[in-house]
Parts: C-alpha cells; structure tokens; sequence
C-alpha cells in the first residue's frame, strides 16, 4: 500500500559553507577589516605570501602523503594565523612559519592524531630559534573599544555554534582569575585594582583575541571530551600564569612576554599526549583474556 | 608506469625537510645577532681597515658637562624615568664668529643652567653661557629645556639662539656674539608648549627665517602640576590624543605670527623630529616629520601660502615609533633619503628604522619614497634616537652615526616584561600614567652599544661602531656632526640623558680629501641660508646636502657643510639652489678647504 503522503527529500540548499571553513572566514573577515581601518599588517604583501604558501605546502604535501587534496580549512586559518602573528622585518620568516606550521603536522604525529597546534608550534619555535629576527603581534588594533567589543563578540557567537565556548570561556575566565592571583603577589606598589588592571592588559590586546577564538579552539589539538578541553583551557591558563610570573624574576622576559604561545605549545600536547594513552590503556586487552600469540 | 615510494620513505623526506626549516631558520637569524650589549675595545687597526676612528676628549678639552632630567609632578613618580626620558641636545654654532665652531648643550632639571662651551680652538673649551645670559631658561614654573637651536633670526649678521622646552620657549637675539637679549616676552611664541623638535626654516621664501615648533605631550599639560594622569597616548601604534604643531612667521624685529591655522598645518601628533628641506625644487621647503605613536607627516608646501598632508602615499608604512628624522644623499645621486629611527628590541619590538629613499621613476615633483633600511643595513639600532647622515671617513659616502639606550638604571633587572604586558593594552588603560606598572629602578633597552656604519656607496652600509672606538653605553639622545678643530674631518658629539657629553675627535686615513662648503644669505636669501641645498659634483659624482637648522633628534650640525673626496683633488663645481630656488654655481674650487660663498644679489 502506498501511503498517501510521501516524504520528498528535502531540496538541496543552492549555497552552503562547509562549517570547517566558518573559522577561516572570520578570521579573514577580521583581518581584512582590521587592515582597512587600522592597517594592522606591516606588510599585506608579505601576510599574503604565508597565506599563499600554507595554502601550497598543505596540497603538495597532503598528496604527497596520502595521495590526495587535503581539506584547507586548516592551512587556511594557520597562514592566515602565522601571517599576523609573527612579525619580522625580514621575509623569510613568512615563508618559512606556514611551513613549519604545516610539516609539523605530519611530522610529530601519535596513532595518527598530530598533537600541536600548527601555527601555535610555528609561531612558538621561531621565537625560540630566530629570536633576533622574529617578534609576534605585539601593537594594538587602533585600541578604541567598540571594535574589540565587536570582535570578542562575533567571535564568541561563532565559537558558540562551533561547540567550543565552553574552551575560550575557561580559558578567559582563567585568565582573569590567574590575573588576580598575580596581582596579589605582586611586589608593584601600586593600588591592588591597578596592579589587577595591569595584569589584564594584555587580554585587551589583539594577539589574545586570535589566540582565544582561534588557536586554542583548534579542534584537531585538543583533547576529545568536553570535560577534557575544559581542563586543558584551565592548564594553558594556568602554565601562562606561571610564566608570566616566573618569567621576569628569571631574567626571562621574551619567555614571559609570549607567554600564552609558550604555555600552549607545553599543555596542549601534553594533555594529547595523555589521551592517547588513555586511549590505548582503554583498549589494551583485559586482565584474564591471554592474547593470542604472535606467529613466530 | 609510476614508482611508488614506500610511506616511510614519504615520511623520511617530510621529516628531514621539517628539520632542514628548523636548521635553515637559526642560519637565518645568524645574520641578525649582534655581541651582547656591554663595553668592548676599539680595533688598533681601525683607521687601516674602516678609515678612521674616534676618541672621546671631551674632559680633556674641559667639557664636563653631565645632563639631568626633569622631576616631575610626583603623581608620576612610579614611572619618572619613562616620562622624563629626553631633554638631552646639542646645538652646534660659532655665535662669536671666531673661525671656531662652539656647542650649546641643554639640560633639564629644574633651575639647572644650559650649558654653552666656547671653541678656543687650542682643544679648549672655555663656558661661557651664564657670561653671555643664555644659561639659566630651566627656571622653576617656566619649563625646562628639551633642546636649542641658532640661526640668524633678525638677519643681522649674529645667529641668535631659540630654546624649546617643556613649558616656555624662549628666544635670545644675539647682540653681536658678547651677550644675549631675551625677547621671550614679546617675541609672541606659543604660551605653553611640550616641544621635543622645532626647526628653523624660511616657509614663505620671504628672506626671514620663521620657526616651527611640534609638540609631545599635549599642550594644555603643565607636566609639574597635573590634574589628573590621563596624559599618555591612547595607542602606541595610532595614539589620537597628540598635540598641535605651531608655525611662527617671522614679522622681523624679533616678532612673530602664529600661522598655522592659516596655512593649513593642522595634525595633532606626538613629533619628536622635524626637518625642512626644498624636496621638490619648488624654492619653498616641504616638512617631514616624525612621529611617535603614529605615522610619519610629509607636508607639501604650495608656493609658501599653504601645506597639504601626502604622508599616506609618500612614505606608505605601519606606524612606529618615530624618533629621529635626516636626510642624506646615499646613493650619491642627488637624490635626498630620509632616515627615521625607531626601536628594535629582539624577540620584543622590532620596529626597525625607515630609510625613506625617493622611488626610481618620481616624475619632477613627485614625493614617492620606499623603506630599503632593510636591504641598505640600517635597520636594527636598537632603541633608536638621534642619528646623523655623515662623511666620517672622507671616502666620498655619506655614513650615518646613530646614538641609541632608553633607560639605563639596574643592568641586570629590566622593566622590558611589564612594558610590553601592558603597552598592548586597551587606550582606555594605556592613557592614565598611574595605570602603569613603576620602572622600579630597572633598565628598559639600557646599556645599548652605539652604531656607526659606513657606506660602500653601493646601496650596503657596514655597521663598525664598537671597531672605530664609538664604545660608551650610555643613554644617546642627540648626536650632532661637526668640524671641532677645522681639520676636514667630521667630530661628532653626543648629548646623553643623565649622562654626560662626549666629544669623539675624529682621526681620518691620511691621503683623503675634503671641501666644505659655508652659505650665506645676503638680499633675497635670510642671513643663514637655511634651506640652502649644495650640490658637489666631482669624478663624475655628485652629492646633495641640505643645510638644516635643526636636524635630527634634538641636534643641529656644523653650519658648515662638509664633503669627502675619497682621494680626489678635482671638485669640478658647487651648485647652490638658495632658499627661493636661485641657482649659483661655483667651478673648480679649491679642495681640503671651506669655501665661503655668498648670495649672488646682481641676477
């Protein structure tokens, strides 16, 4: 019997974005604007060779690799990320830091998951290994507050419907509490408000609003569970925290000032890290059932 | 049919190709590390390998003056040394028309005296400026001095004297080089201005030569007596709370009329350094100035009567912190570059300096400039202020001398970690002086070593500061050039905050050959000739210099503009374009001499 009403398939939309590429977007849409109204990039010129050359390194390699085009929605929001992040005077480092970016994940890989964030690792190892030629994003947009407003908010909303808030919320709400911590101890004479305004700065700044929406979100380098991100956000918050304090009563300054991308190059992996042998523990045979042996 | 490679294979050649970018990376950086900060010794072979060398004999020539900042209004005291950071200048002249040239230094405590050290040319200085009346400017609730410059304001033959200060400028009219008059009063200069740059140039060609003042912290501040702290700049990058520039016209007998609402000069900016030159063989000086917090200015000058702002497309560039600013002909072509310092800090800041050089292809007229500081080696000053384009070898280029430190308190504690935390922050928090965190007696980019490089004309300096003997550590503020003892080389003197003068005698390869050129107005052209462009054409070169009264962080050089010659005898002619675009030349004048040359008043 037919049934008197038939279910047709749902007509195909005539444009959709894939969701991965939602990101990329806006961090574009952020960059363009930024650019536009502040000219936030020392040199378009040389932001557009790392976009260009991310882009061109993840397909060579990808197919070299696995034999086909990869999806870009990662080369893309890592040149993208390298390009503003990392500043130099000189062009190489463009070049080079999508490079490392993009070869780190196929490099330093565990039961095939990559455990660092690309452009994190990138961006992170220069500054350790070309210090005398590479800083990271360090001025303001312009430093009026409606455009960090609108940018905290847009990227809160996007970062909502992608199911990671719950990872930059910890992650701030963190950040202020480890603020406050620092402040307290503090050997400023300064009024305990203005030494806790001083430690927030930087969460003011340009650098945290990429890091915060779009580097320490990066689904492939963080752990699986939600419950399981969240502790990561609260560990990198925490690990800058120490750096941040330790750092310059160590003589450590640079340590301290790039704090954030240093804290999160040491927690992220090694809470992958911690995962994948959970994993493995998990799936490793039980106590009792002898495994059947090996063909000699 | 296709090989196939083994994954593992694919793997090995990823993995090596990661490790050859991690490798290539520290060769890389190998090109940008410099010794660590600290004292070194000159190189005994330094005139032999670079051609000269220099050698502080500042206390043997009995210049003992040490600089002293500013104590300012106590709401700023966690962070005094951030704010009163300058006040440190030079400025070069012979006010007694002697044959010897005589340096005025500035400083900066309150009821401290201004310094002015008469050349006797035995390698004696003698100070004279309390004789003379031109030392004590820094009184308490007048302001204190922040630099100086000379030039013959009423044409009079005498060079009088300008000093810019934090609070009240004062202008002195030279009486015939035995004594000074103040004129302050009724000279009608701004009420109240925190200058850090002025420049003497003749804006309307009218044969006076006017004045322009910029200002760093607002005007309205009286930075003694504050009523709140919000006097800092809202951004690093794009501050918007700058003050305005002043433009005074020169009416002769010492007075003078506030025109820069009417010809259009209207920026507020944070300048630090301002510098007038004819760029566009118009006969009317452009402006460039350079700002901190924010873009460079380039202003065009439109036949004396207005100026328009092409910044945006003549120099193209992010903001930086822009500290210095001098022009000089590198490439030997006649063709005017302009250096901007700015700060580099490793892995911290690294705002290079700018090295503005006209672009291939300007049509006449045209104001197009791009940044080579990178490829030319100019780049990495460290915490940049005053520089100097120079022939401190006579080799026949222009090198460059640039003084560099901030803050030089404890060397082994640096305020670097609280700095850049906070200097990122919203404008909002940026702007209130208390909201940041105290120096506490730490050095922030302190101890610098200074860098002087040489051209090899080709478009590539080569930096050999600490081998030519330019070894002090301190906080360089103003750097100017000049002929001490009328030998045909450059000397060069230093002006340190909190720190004291240093004279740096040069000592030149023999066998080198030199022509120094000294302009002066006579009828249509002020006295000084300021504005003045000298061209020296010889073995098939030719050179460009701009006589400036002011250039360069807080400096003004020798009036007398000095060439080398490398090892040749033959200059073939000296092309004047006088201030209102007059052409004279001069042929074959004599080498390893000053030529004296006067406006030609017959047309």
């Amino acid at each position: 019997m037919t049934p008197a009403i038939t279910m047709s398939p749902a007509p195909p939309r005539k444009f959709q974005i894939d969701t991965r590429f939602v990101g990329p977007i806006l961090i574009s849409a952020i960059l363009v604007i930024g650019h536009l109204f502040f000219g936030i990039l020392e040199d378009w010129r040389k932001t557009v060779a790392c976009f260009s050359t991310s882009i061109i390194i993840e397909m060579a390699i990808g197919y070299f690799i696995v034999g086909r085009l990869p999806h870009l929605a990662s080369a893309w929001v890592g040149g993208i990320s390298c390009g503003i992040l990392v500043r130099s005077p000189e062009w190489w480092p463009y070049l080079v830091a999508p490079c490392i970016a993009i070869l780190s994940k196929y490099v330093i890989r565990l039961h095939g998951r990559h455990l660092w964030n690309p452009s994190n690792f990138a961006v992170a190892a220069l500054l350790l290994i070309a210090p005398q030629t590479v800083a990271s994003l360090s001025i303001q947009w312009g430093n009026h507050v409606l455009p960090m407003m609108i940018i905290w908010l847009f990227g809160g909303v996007i970062v909502y419907r992608l199911n990671r808030f719950h990872i930059s919320g910890t992650y701030v709400l963190f950040f202020f509490l480890f603020a406050a911590l620092r402040a307290l101890l503090s050997d400023d004479v300064s009024p305990l408000l203005i030494r806790f305004q001083q430690e927030i700065a930087p969460i003011t700044g340009p650098m945290y609003q990429l890091f915060v929406l779009f580097m320490i979100t990066d689904p492939k380098t963080t752990m699986h569970s939600k419950k399981g991100q969240t502790i990561v956000a609260f560990l990198v918050a925490g690990m800058e925290c120490v750096l941040r304090y330790f750092g310059p009563r160590m003589g450590l300054d640079h340590i301290a000032t790039h704090a954030p991308y240093y804290a999160l190059t040491i927690m992220g992996p090694s809470s992958n890290l911690l995962e994948i042998l959970w994993n493995r523990k998990a799936k490793a045979p039980t106590a009792g059932i002898t495994p059947t042996p090996a063909v000699a | 049919m296709t090989p196939v490679i083994p994954p593992k294979w694919k793997q090995a050649v990823v993995t090596l190709a990661f490790i050859g970018l991690l490798w290539g990376s520290v060769e890389l950086n190998k090109k940008n590390v410099r010794s660590a900060n600290g004292p070194t010794k000159a190189d005994p072979q330094a005139v032999e390998r670079y051609g000269f060398k220099l050698e502080d004999v500042a206390k043997a020539s009995g210049i003992d003056f040490v600089h002293q900042p500013p104590k300012l209004d106590p709401k700023l005291a966690p962070i005094q040394e951030r704010i009163a950071d300058m006040g440190a200048a030079i400025a070069v002249c012979d006010f007694d028309k002697d044959g010897w040239q005589d340096l005025y230094f500035t400083n900066s405590f309150e009821d401290s005296k201004n310094v002015l050290y008469r050349n006797l040319g035995d390698g004696k200085f003698e100070e004279v400026a309390g004789k003379l009346g031109i030392a004590d400017v820094n009184k308490t609730g007048t302001g204190v001095s922040m630099g100086a410059l000379w030039g013959d304001i009423n044409n009079d033959g005498w060079d009088d004297l300008l000093v810019y200060k934090w609070g009240v400028t004062q202008l002195f009219i030279s009486n015939q080089g035995k004594s000074f008059t103040d004129v302050t009063a009724t000279a009608n200069l701004p009420k109240w201005m925190n200058t850090n740059t002025a420049s003497l140039l003749d804006y309307d060609s009218d044969g006076n030569v006017d004045i322009l003042m910029c200002g760093y912290f607002n005007e309205k501040i009286d930075l003694w007596n504050l009523t709140s702290t919000d006097i800092m700049p809202d951004s690093l990058e794009y501050a918007t709370n700058g003050t305005p520039k002043h433009l005074l016209r020169n009416l002769g007998g010492g007075k003078f009329e506030d025109v820069t609402e009417k010809v259009g000069l209207l920026k507020n900016a944070w300048t630090l350094a301002s510098i007038a030159a004819d760029l566009r063989g118009t006969g009317y000086p452009d402006i460039f100035l350079a700002n901190d917090y924010g873009k460079a200015e380039m202003w065009r000058n439109d036949g004396g009567k207005r100026f328009t702002d092409i910044g945006k497309e003549a120099v193209t560039q992010q903001p930086k912190s822009g500290m210095n600013a001098v022009m000089g002909d590198i490439y030997n072509d006649g063709r005017l570059s302009i250096q901007v310092s700015n700060i580099w800090e490793d892995n911290l800041l690294q705002q290079g300096n700018n090295v503005w050089v006209p672009k291939d292809g300007n049509k006449p007229g045209q104001l197009l400039y791009e940044n080579q500081a990178n490829a030319l080696g100019l780049e990495n000053g460290g915490w940049s202020f005053g520089a100097q384009f120079g022939d401190l070898n006579n080799d026949g280029t222009q090198d460059m001398y640039l003084v560099n430190g901030y803050i030089s308190l404890d060397q082994k504690l640096s305020y670097w970690y609280d700095y850049a935390k906070f200097s990122v922050g919203n404008g909002t928090l940026i702007r209130k002086a208390e909201n940041w965190p105290a120096v506490r007696g730490r050095s922030l980019s302190g101890y610098q070593q200074k860098r002087v490089w040489t051209n090899d004309g080709a478009g590539r300096f080569q930096e050999v500061g600490q081998a030519i003997g330019a070894t002090d550590l301190y906080d360089g503020r103003a750097v100017a050039l000049v002929d001490l003892w009328n030998r045909g080389v450059l000397d060069v003197v230093t002006a340190n905050q909190r720190g004291p003068v240093l004279v740096y005698k040069n000592t030149v390869k023999p066998g080198r050959h030199w022509i120094k050129v000294n302009v002066t107005g006579s009828s249509k052209v002020n006295r000084s000739a300021i504005g003045a462009m000298v061209t020296v054409h010889w073995a098939g070169m030719k050179q460009t210099q701009v006589l400036s009264a002011g250039t360069g962080f807080c400096a003004q050089n020798d009036h007398r503009l000095h060439f080398g010659l490398g090892e040749t005898v033959n200059v073939d002619k000296i092309e004047i374009r006088w201030p209102g675009g007059k052409l004279q030349t001069l042929v074959n004048p004599k080498v390893d001499s000053t030529v004296e040359v006067v406006e030609r008043t017959a047309s």
